[in-house]
C-alpha cells in the first residue's frame, strides 16, 4: 500500500518535472527568438517608415546635399558625411589615449592604483550622454571659441593644403568640438576592451621577451600588440559603433548646419543630431519624417556593419 | 673566464676568495648564492639558500612541486621583478655583482642570463626575426653579421638544417620541439653567460626531449646552465651537479652520481626513490 | 666559429651596448610618461565634468527641486514631475526588460550554447547592446506612438525595456557560464529537473552577477534621452498617467539647458547633478557587488 503511494508520488513529480522542463525551455527559446524578431522589427519599421523618402529620391538620397523643407527636397549626404567624419575624427583622438590608458593600467601603474583608476575610467562611460552635451555646450564650446580655435586658426590656418581645415570664424561649436566630445565618450569603451585583451596574453610570452632584456614598451610593441592585434581592432570598431549613433552630446555642440564645411571648425550635422532636432518639426506622415526614418535606417545599417565586424574580431577572445 | 672574474672581484675590492664548489670535479662558480630568502608577499618561499653554479657545467634542480626550485631560477634573472609583492634578500653574486641589488640594470642582466621556459614561446614573427629580435636589443649588427649570428645560433640549437629554407616563414608553423629549440637559439643568440632552463621538456614528446637534452649537453661547453626539472632521470642524464629542494629549503647538493647513488639526507633518498613528490 | 662567437658577454662591444640600452631606456620612459599623461587626461575629463556639475548644480539645489513640478520660467519651479517620471519609466522599463533578458541569457547559457540559433541570438543581442539608442526611440515611435495615437509614458517604458534586455542578457549568460559543472551535476544527481536546477541552483549562485547586470541596466536607461524624445516626449505639467506624455529628467535637462531662461538653465544643472551622481552611484555599487567574482 505504502509502496504504491510512494511510486505514484514519484511518477507524479517526475511528470510535473518533465512538463516544467518543457515549458521553461520553450519560454527561454521563445525569448531568444523574440530578440531576433526585435532586431528584425527595428530594421523593418525604419525601412517602411523611410520608404516614401527612398521612393521619392531614389539612390540620390545618399548623395544629395540639399535639405530643403520648403521645397520638400531631402538629401542625406550632409548628415551621413558628418556622422562618418565626426566618428573617424573621434577615433583618431580616442585611440591613442585609450591605448595609453590601457597600457598604463595593465603594465605600468602601481597595483594598488589599477582598480580605482580603472573604475574611474569606466565611470566616464557611465556619465549619460546628455550630460556630455550640456557640459560640452557650456564649458568646451566657450573654451574652444575663446582660446583653442583662435590660436589654432592663427597658427595652422595659413599653411597650404591643410590650412583649409583650420579656417573660418571660431564659433566654438562644430565638427571638431563634436568629435572631441565623442572621443572622450568612447575612450572608456576602447580602453576597457584593450585592457581586457592585453590581459589575455599569457604571462610566459611576456616573460620570455623580458628574459631577453626587453623593456616594458618593447614587450608591448613586439609581443602584446601583435598577439592581440585582431581584438584591439575589434575594440576600436566597438568604439566606432558607439560614436556613430551618439546623439545628445553631438546635438548640443555640432552647430546644426546642413552644409559640408571645409574647415574642421565649421558647423555640421550628423544623422543622430539631425533626427533629434528635426523630429519635433516633422508631422506624422510627412515626407520629412520619412526622410528622417530613412536616415535612421542608413545609420542602423552602418552601425550594424561596424558592430558586426567588431563582434567577429573580438570573438576569439570570448572563446 | 676565471681571470676575468678575479679581475672583476679585485676591482670591486672583494677580498674573500670564492667558496669552493660543492664537490670535486666542479669548475669555479659562475654564480654564488649566499643566504638567499625569497618572499611572495609575506610567504617565505626560499629559506637561506646557499648554492653555487659552477661555470660551464649543468646544475640540475629537483624537488616536489612548490619546493622553490622554479622560484630560485626566476631570481637569477630577476623575473620576479615583474610581479609586485615578490622580493628577495641575500646575495646572488655574478661576476662580483649582486644580482638582486634593486639598482642593478635589468636590461644588462638579462642579456647575460638567458632563460628558456616550460612551454615553447615563439614570438609572432618569422623564424629569422625571432632570433634577430633579441640580438637587436643589445647590439647593432650589419645585415651580414646578423645573418651569420642567426645561422650560428640556429646551428648551435640543432635547428639550422630544418629551418634554413624557411627562415622568413612564421615561427608559429614549427613543431613543438622545433619551437623549443628556436627558443634556445633565440636565447643563445644574445650570447649570455648563463642559461636558465625551466622544465624545458615537460611539454615535449620523448624524441624532442632527447634532442633538447643532447643540446644542453653540448651547450655547456660555452654556457653555464641551470635547469629545473621534474624528471629525475633527466637530471641524472644531463646534470653535473644536482641540488634537491624541499619546501623552500635546499636540502642537499652534490654531483649527480653522488646524489642518485648515495644521497646524504633521508628526504633526498625518499624523494629520488619515489616515496613522495 | 663557435669558439669565436660563444665568447661570453665580455666580448660584446660594451660601448655600443650601453648606447643602445640608454636609447631604449629613454624611449621606454617616454612611452611610460605618455601613457601616464593619457590616464591623467582621462581622469581630468571625469573630474572636470563632475566638478562642473557639483559647482553649478549645488547652486540651484534646494528643497523645492524635489517638492515642486516644473513651472514656466521665472516662477521658481522644481523637477518633481521629471524625477517621478524618470523613476516610473526606469522602473517599468527595467521590470519589463529584465525577465526577458534573463530568459534569453538562460537560453544562451543553458540551452542553446553554440547551436546556430543560439549564436544568432547572441550576435543580435550584442549588436542591440551597442546599437544607437535614438534608433530604438524611432522604432518605438513607429510601432507604438504613431499607430496608437500619441506619445505616452508607456511608449517610453517600452523603449527603455528594449535597451535593458541586451544588458541583462550579457551579464546573465556570462554569470551562468561561470557556475561550475560540479554544482549542476550535484543538483541533477539529486533528481532535480533541469529547470529547477537552473532556477533554484544556478540563479541563486549567479544572483550577485545578475543583480549587477540589472543595476547597470538601470543606470544606463536612467540617463537615456534620445529614445524618450520620440516616445514619452516630456511633459511640463504634473502627470502620473502613463498613457499620456510623461516627463523625465534627461528630457527636461535637454529642454531646459537649451532654453534662454537662466532659471531653467540653473534647474537643468541641478537635474544634471542629480542624474549623474545617481547613475555613478549605481555603477559604483554594481562594481562593488561584482568585485568578489573577478
Amino acid at each position: 500500500m505504502s509502496s504504491t503511494t510512494a511510486s505514484v508520488t514519484k511518477v507524479r513529480t517526475a511528470s510535473a518535472g518533465i512538463s516544467g522542463d518543457v515549458i521553461f525551455a520553450a519560454a527561454a527559446k521563445a525569448a531568444g527568438i523574440f530578440v531576433l524578431v526585435l532586431l528584425g522589427a527595428i530594421i523593418v519599421s525604419l525601412l517602411i517608415g523611410g520608404m516614401p523618402a527612398f521612393i521619392a529620391f531614389g539612390p540620390g538620397f545618399l548623395t544629395n546635399a540639399d535639405w530643403d523643407p520648403v521645397q520638400q527636397i531631402f538629401g542625406g549626404a550632409v548628415p551621413i558625411y558628418g556622422t562618418l567624419l565626426t566618428s573617424v575624427l573621434a577615433l583618431a583622438m580616442a585611440v591613442p589615449l585609450a591605448f595609453g590608458i590601457a597600457f598604463w593600467l595593465t603594465e605600468l601603474a602601481p597595483v594598488w592604483l589599477r582598480r580605482p583608476v580603472g573604475t574611474a575610467i569606466e565611470l566616464l562611460a557611465a556619465v549619460p550622454s546628455i550630460i556630455y552635451g550640456m557640459w560640452g555646450f557650456f564649458m568646451i564650446v566657450p573654451f574652444m571659441s575663446e582660446y583653442f580655435q583662435p590660436i589654432v586658426i592663427d597658427w595652422l590656418g595659413d599653411i597650404p593644403l591643410i590650412g583649409g581645415l583650420f579656417q573660418g570664424p571660431p564659433f566654438g561649436t562644430g565638427v571638431f568640438t563634436a568629435s572631441l566630445l565623442l572621443a572622450v565618450m568612447i575612450i572608456p569603451f576602447v580602453a576597457a576592451t584593450m585592457r581586457d585583451v592585453f590581459m589575455t596574453v599569457p604571462a610566459v610570452f611576456k616573460e620570455s621577451a623580458y628574459g631577453l632584456g626587453c623593456t616594458t614598451w618593447e614587450v608591448m610593441r613586439a609581443i602584446v600588440l601583435p598577439y592581440t592585434r585582431v581584438s584591439v581592432v575589434g575594440g576600436i570598431m566597438l568604439g566606432l559603433g558607439r560614436a556613430l549613433g551618439e546623439t545628445m552630446a553631438v546635438t548640443f555642440v555640432i552647430g546644426n548646419t546642413n552644409r559640408i564645411a571645409t574647415s574642421l571648425f565649421g558647423p555640421g550635422n550628423t544623422i543622430a543630431s539631425l533626427v533629434a532636432l528635426e523630429f519635433p518639426e516633422s508631422p506624422a506622415g510627412s515626407l520629412k519624417l520619412s526622410a528622417l526614418l530613412a536616415l535612421g535606417f542608413i545609420l542602423f545599417v552602418i552601425s550594424f556593419i561596424v558592430l558586426a565586424v567588431s563582434r567577429m574580431l573580438l570573438k576569439p577572445r570570448a572563446n | 673566464m676565471s681571470t676575468t672574474m678575479n679581475v672583476a672581484s679585485e676591482k670591486l675590492g672583494m677580498a674573500a676568495p670564492m667558496v669552493r664548489a660543492a664537490a670535486e670535479g666542479m669548475n669555479e662558480p659562475r654564480i654564488a648564492i649566499r643566504n638567499l630568502d625569497f618572499f611572495y608577499g609575506s610567504h617565505r618561499a626560499l629559506k637561506s639558500i646557499n648554492l653555487e653554479f659552477p661555470a660551464r657545467q649543468v646544475t640540475g634542480m629537483i624537488g616536489p612541486s612548490g619546493c622553490g626550485k622554479s622560484t630560485l631560477l626566476r631570481v637569477l634573472n630577476r623575473m620576479y621583478d615583474l610581479y609586485p609583492g615578490q622580493r628577495a634578500t641575500g646575495e646572488v653574486m655574478l661576476d662580483g655583482q649582486n644580482i638582486i641589488d634593486p639598482k642593478l640594470d635589468l636590461i644588462h642582466l638579462r642579456s647575460r642570463v638567458g632563460m628558456v621556459f616550460q612551454k615553447p614561446t615563439p614570438f609572432p614573427m618569422s623564424i629569422y626575426d625571432n632570433i634577430a629580435f633579441g640580438v637587436r636589443l643589445h647590439e647593432q649588427l650589419s645585415k651580414s653579421a646578423m645573418d651569420e649570428r642567426v645561422e650560428w645560433s640556429l646551428s648551435r640549437a640543432a635547428l639550422w638544417d630544418e629551418a634554413k629554407d624557411r627562415l622568413n616563414t612564421s615561427a608559429m608553423g614549427l613543431s613543438g620541439g622545433q619551437q623549443q629549440r628556436l627558443c634556445i637559439a633565440r636565447t643563445i643568440a644574445v650570447r649570455p653567460e648563463v642559461i636558465l632552463f625551466d622544465e624545458p621538456t615537460s611539454a615535449l614528446d620523448p624524441i624532442s626531449t632527447l634532442k633538447i637534452e643532447e643540446l644542453i649537453d653540448e651547450l655547456k661547453d660555452d654556457f653555464t646552465i641551470a635547469i629545473v626539472t621534474h624528471n629525475m632521470q633527466q637530471a641524472a642524464r644531463i646534470a653535473d651537479q644536482v641540488a634537491f629542494f624541499y619546501v623552500g629549503e635546499m636540502v642537499e647538493v652534490g654531483t649527480a652520481t653522488q646524489m642518485f647513488t648515495a644521497p646524504r639526507e633521508k628526504r633526498t633518498q625518499e624523494y629520488i626513490t619515489g616515496r613522495f613528490g | 666559429m663557435s669558439a669565436t662567437m660563444a665568447a661570453s658577454g665580455a666580448a660584446r662591444n660594451t660601448a655600443v651596448a650601453e648606447k643602445l640600452a640608454n636609447r631604449r631606456r629613454r624611449s621606454n620612459r617616454t612611452v611610460e610618461a605618455l601613457c601616464l599623461a593619457a590616464t591623467v587626461i582621462g581622469l581630468a575629463f571625469l573630474a572636470m565634468i563632475l566638478g562642473t556639475l557639483l559647482y553649478l548644480g549645488m547652486q540651484g539645489l534646494s528643497l523645492s527641486v524635489f517638492t515642486e513640478a516644473t513651472k514656466p520660467p521665472g516662477s521658481h519651479g522644481g523637477l518633481l514631475n521629471a524625477i517621478v517620471g524618470s523613476l516610473i519609466q526606469t522602473t517599468i522599463g527595467t521590470l519589463v526588460g529584465t525577465p526577458i533578458g534573463l530568459l534569453v541569457g538562460t537560453y544562451l547559457a543553458e540551452y542553446a550554447q553554440n547551436s546556430r540559433l543560439g549564436n544568432a541570438v547572441r550576435f543580435v543581442s550584442d549588436v542591440l547592446l551597442s546599437a544607437p539608442s535614438i534608433l530604438i526611440g524611432l522604432f518605438v515611435y513607429s510601432v507604438l506612438v504613431r499607430p496608437f495615437g500619441g506619445f505616452s509614458g508607456i511608449a517610453g517604458c517600452v523603449a527603455l525595456a528594449v535597451i535593458v534586455i541586451p544588458i541583462v542578457v550579457r551579464t546573465t549568460e556570462d554569470m551562468l557560464r561561470l557556475i561550475p559543472v560540479s554544482l549542476r551535476e550535484a543538483a541533477v544527481a539529486l533528481g532535480a529537473p533541469k529547470w529547477k536546477m537552473i532556477v533554484l541552483i544556478c540563479y541563486r549562485a549567479a544572483l550577485d552577477g545578475i543583480a549587477t547586470g540589472v543595476l547597470l541596466a538601470v543606470a544606463r536607461v536612467a540617463g537615456e534621452t534620445a529614445p524618450l524624445l520620440f516616445t514619452s516626449l516630456g511633459n511640463l505639467n504634473w502627470s502620473l498617467d502613463i498613457t499620456q506624455p510623461m516627463s523625465s529628467l534627461p528630457v527636461t535637462i535637454y529642454q531646459y539647458a537649451g532654453s534662454a531662461f537662466d532659471d531653467w538653465v540653473q534647474l537643468a544643472w541641478v537635474g544634471a547633478l542629480l542624474i549623474t551622481f545617481g547613475v555613478l552611484a549605481i555603477n559604483v555599487v554594481a562594481s562593488v557587488v561584482l568585485r568578489p567574482r573577478q
